[in-house]
């Protein structure tokens, strides 16, 4: 098994080298700076992750032709944990025991980032992780800079609920089964009861991972949408069985100004290989959109655009996330004039970049970023309009305040050695996270 | 005939319309370059302003914007109509249709929409439309106008019902007066026989608006409703086991087609093929291709693509299971742990190869149109594509038993299988029945690859969702028997969805796996185990 899957890795790595994206590597033997990208290129999460590899490249790419970082070129050091949680762990420890790499660029599944934490923990490295997760958690060694459930979910209801998004009163949490739906929808589930919703008028379902047969959930929507008042769906549906959901919903004729569907794990990437003209309205809560009218976005798309070689590849909010993380960290590097670990962490916290979308993105002292939260409509081009966005930056929010045990828990790692991820303000205690769900 | 109707309905627009004075053309484009700058909130009183005016050129209008073709052109500020043109966009003039020429899209700025705003102006086309000559343009008015309910509608709504000759739309429209009479302060009677009325649809909208009078009702009137509601439940609840089965009979088509190549590679030949969900897979990617090749060769033939794409995903998996058979399988045969092995590792090469090749992302298969959309029928509700999909399998399904019973190709296979030595002894080339048998199993499976493609994703994993399920539907169904198959496919996808509503997606799926292996336990053969000599073997 092993076997197989390493020598389709290489088999991978081929490719991706003969199509001169691993070009560099060689060139700089010599005195280079190593980073490491850690994003499966096999397996069922490789429909999401190969694209973060390849912006991966293109970004280190971008910043040796402007001369690289401390004066040394950058080489990207490029793995392959196969879709395979366990191997994620041991890919991680090669990238930083064996090959030395100054930080690691990487993950997609919350699973996957809590089965390398201990690794680096252990081995005192950092990781940037660009995805939008279910937060509860504030880690030393990891930069979050991807959405914390303030930054995505509590937006989008607080949207759906306002006179302009439709004055929703009835919810359907639609969800995939695992860890990071489960805890989205607990937090809703409080915030919607908090606001005031009735329970009956909350009804949550989970399905299976790759779930492809929508028939029964779909029409389950229609009629729990039928009892008077307006509903709208929150999904946190993930992965493959989005396609199938998405088809189901067209072909039943669910249409966004009845029912609207809200997402947040479905960007332009997935609706790539869709039909959207039948989608029309459907919405997507993310911090950044391709559509952006900015000239950072325009700028930015174009440059990924000669770079893979296809001007029809999309670019969505996970690139961005994996963007503003590079970017914090050249900086962060050049400030501490060392990538050691340490030195880099304490000269992170506080750091601003400018993000694609016009605003500003700032590393806080529980290692999140302040992020624009941004509500698009799905358009027939496959592309999302923005219909709504916050005003400013909201900072993310590690242990949502919505939950009553994490009230009063805040995390601060201003100083890395003796920081806490998990401060408890009532009793003024460093507590230890509570395990995963 | 035809003239009389329209000079009626010319008279109708003109009484509807008669207190409102007619509008001057500069009057109607300011109104409607209104539309352009502000906020959402603009843009509704902007809407509402315009649909006063009840000008029969405001629906177009309307309707452009909610289908995301008005424009605001920056060098004036006018409000346009934007087709996409081989250049650029087409400008037209909103108001009197006039051709402004071509321009470049840097040059215009969309007007945005939102559901809000969608939502409005389909009730507002509703009410500009209820008198419409356009039989489809009145249905899609009276729905809209049942869908709000405005009772500011219902002088209309009676003009409109006396002049319908259509029995659909009348009653559709018949209903929405009758919710808007349930609004309003008529009298009970009224409302009695309105509620009467409602609850005579029998369907589940009527539900509907009768769970949102039930509230605001006077007293009197509140067990009748509530009885309505009631009754409707019951008739429901009938139809809902008729839509359960129907679920499961399409959830079954899929499972059907996905199993039954492995019904043919597994259970005719015995091979244990790993790689049967990637030929699935390779199916789906032949159509991918197939709608590429039509695309730029002939963009007439788009809508009857996928009848391309059935042979050709059929050749190209049988092709490739020929090769598959010759050059892995053939060496292995009598030890099924290395076939097992080699097929899975074999899986994904394929799954990788088509990774490289085509990129990880989902590719976009385009849906024909006779494929999408719902019909209704009594209280149930079909999807096209689903039905398409049965209708699919069981071709599929009659025409491999037709070549297995009926040819001298099946025939060889029936004797290879079950006494491959007394075969051979015949003068039966065994090595090429076995690659044909081979091939015939892919090529079924790079089939139903075609049908999949229009329900799932067309990606490189594909194929894993349905290997499992397949391997079940055969075991379960008894190996080496098509039938079993078939009666297989049935009960585990109608048993599945008559558990999903009550156990949720994720518990049904475990129960029917527990299920499966109890069966198994008892029955080790499955459903219709084969008998004689073969079974020994």
């Amino acid at each position: 098994m092993t076997g197989i899957s390493r020598m389709m890795a290489g088999f991978g790595l081929g490719v991706a080298m003969t199509a001169g994206a691993l070009a560099p590597i060689t060139a700089y033997a010599q005195d280079t700076i190593k980073v490491g990208v850690l994003h499966s290129l096999s397996g069922t999460m490789a429909i999401s992750e190969t694209t973060l590899k390849d912006t991966m490249l293109f970004l280190i790419d971008e910043q040796n032709k402007k001369g690289g970082v401390l004066g040394k070129k950058l080489e990207a050091v490029v793995v392959d944990p196969a879709s395979d949680w366990p191997l994620f762990a041991e890919k991680a420890r090669e990238l930083i025991a064996v090959n030395g790499v100054a930080a690691v660029f990487g993950c997609w599944t919350s699973s996957s980032r809590k089965s390398v934490l201990p690794v680096f923990k252990e081995l005192n490295s950092i990781l940037f992780y660009p995805v939008q997760y279910e937060g509860e958690e504030s880690e030393k060694n990891v930069i979050y800079t991807g959405a914390a459930p303030n930054q995505q979910a509590i937006p989008a209801v607080d949207y759906l609920m306002s006179e302009e998004g439709g004055a929703v009163k009835r919810w359907v949490l639609e969800a995939t089964d695992y860890v990071y739906p489960r805890t989205t929808n607990k937090i809703l589930e409080q915030y919607l009861k908090d606001k005031g919703v009735a329970p009956e008028d909350i009804k949550i379902n989970y399905t299976p991972f790759g779930f492809s047969d929508w028939q029964t959930e779909v029409a389950a929507i229609k009629e729990f949408g039928s009892a008077g008042k307006k509903t709208a769906v929150v999904s946190t549906i993930n992965g493959d069985a989005n396609v199938p959901f998405y088809k189901e919903l067209a072909n039943q004729g669910v249409s966004a100004e009845d029912i609207p569907v809200v997402a947040f794990s479905v960007g332009e990437e997935e609706l790539a290989g869709m039909d959207t003209s039948a989608l029309v309205g459907h919405l997507a809560a993310w911090n950044y959109f391709q559509s952006v009218d900015n000239p950072a976005n325009a700028e930015f798309i174009k440059n990924w655009h000669a770079f893979i070689g296809n001007d029809k590849r999309t670019t969505n909010d996970p690139m961005e996330a994996a963007y503003l993380g590079f970017n914090l960290w050249v900086q962060a590097v050049e400030k501490a004039g060392t990538t050691d670990t340490d030195a880099v962490l304490k000269a992170i916290v506080g750091l601003e970049v400018p993000n694609l979308t016009g605003g500003t993105a700032k590393v806080l002292p529980n290692h999140h970023l302040t992020k624009p939260v941004l509500i698009g409509e799905i358009q027939a081009d496959g592309q999302f309009e923005t219909v709504w966005q916050t005003e400013g930056d909201v900072p993310g929010d590690a242990w949502s305040d919505v939950l009553p045990e994490d009230k009063g828990i805040e995390a601060d790692w201003t100083d890395p050695l003796t920081g806490c991820g998990r401060f408890n303000t009532a009793t003024n205690t460093c507590e230890v996270a509570p395990a995963a769900m | 005939m035809a003239t009389r109707i329209l000079t009626l309905i010319a008279f109708l627009f003109a009484v509807a319309f008669a207190p409102l004075p007619a509008l001057a053309q500069d009057d109607l484009a300011a109104e409607i370059n209104a539309l352009g700058p502000g906020s959402f909130a603009d843009r509704t009183k902007a809407i509402d302003v315009l649909v006063a005016t009840g000008d029969e050129r405001v629906p177009p209008v309307l309707q452009a914007l909610s289908d995301g073709n008005l424009y605001i052109r920056r060098s004036d500020g006018k409000v346009v109509i934007a087709t996409k043109a081989a250049v650029g966009l087409q400008l037209t003039d909103p108001v009197d249709g006039a051709d402004l020429g071509a321009l470049p899209a840097s040059e215009l700025e969309k007007i945005k929409t939102n559901n809000g705003l969608r939502g409005r102006i389909r009730t507002a086309i509703g009410k500009l439309t209820l008198l419409s000559p356009d039989q489809p343009v009145r249905l899609a008015a009276a729905q809209s106008v049942l869908k709000n309910a405005d009772p500011a509608m219902l002088e209309l709504l009676d003009q409109a019902i006396a002049a319908e000759t259509d029995p659909g739309i009348k009653s559709t429209m018949e209903l929405a007066r009758s919710v808007i009479v349930l609004k309003t302060d008529a009298s009970v009677d009224d409302k009695r026989a309105a509620i009467d009325l409602v609850v005579a649809q029998n369907n589940r909208a009527a539900q509907t608006v009768l769970r949102n009078t039930l509230d605001t009702a006077p007293d009197e009137l509140k067990p009748t409703i509530a009885a309505g509601i009631d009754s409707i439940g019951r008739t429901l609840a009938v139809w809902d086991v008729g839509q359960n089965l129907l679920y499961g009979i399409s959830l079954s088509s899929v499972l059907l087609l996905a199993a039954i190549g492995l019904a043919i590679t597994f259970g005719v030949m015995g091979v244990i093929n790993m790689a049967h969900g990637e030929m699935v897979m390779l199916g789906a990617y032949t159509t991918y291709v197939t709608q590429l090749v039509i695309q730029s060769v002939a963009p007439g033939l788009m809508e009857y693509s996928l009848a391309f794409a059935v042979p050709a995903a059929f050749l190209i998996t049988a092709l490739i299971g020929i090769g598959i058979e010759r050059g892995i399988i053939r060496w292995l045969y009598g030890r099924p742990l290395e076939t097992l092995l080699a097929t899975w590792g074999l899986s994904l090469v394929l799954q990788q190869l088509v990774r490289t090749i085509f990129g990880p992302t989902n590719k976009l298969v385009q849906p024909p149109t006779w494929m999408s959309g719902t019909f209704e029928l009594w209280n149930l509700s079909f999807t096209w594509n689903r039905l398409w999909i049965i209708v699919f399998a069981i071709a599929v399904f009659i025409a491999l038993q037709i070549i297995l019973n009926r040819t001298p190709l099946g025939l060889q296979m029936r004797a290879v299988t079950q006494n491959r030595r007394m075969a051979s002894a015949m003068g039966i080339r065994t090595p090429f029945v076995d690659a044909m048998t081979f091939g015939l199993g892919s090529g079924i499976a790079g089939m139903a690859g075609v049908a999949l493609s229009q329900i799932d994703n067309v990606s490189p994993n594909l194929g894993q969702g349905y290997i499992i399920d397949s391997f079940m539907v055969v075991v379960f169904g008894g190996v080496g028997n098509l039938w079993g198959t078939l009666i297989g496919a049935l009960s585990l996808g109608v048993a599945n969805k008559f558990l999903e509503p009550y156990a949720g997606a994720v518990l049904a799926k475990i129960a029917i796996l527990i299920l499966i292996i109890l069966f198994i336990q008892r029955r080790p053969r499955g459903l219709f185990a084969l008998k004689g000599r073969a079974v020994e073997s």
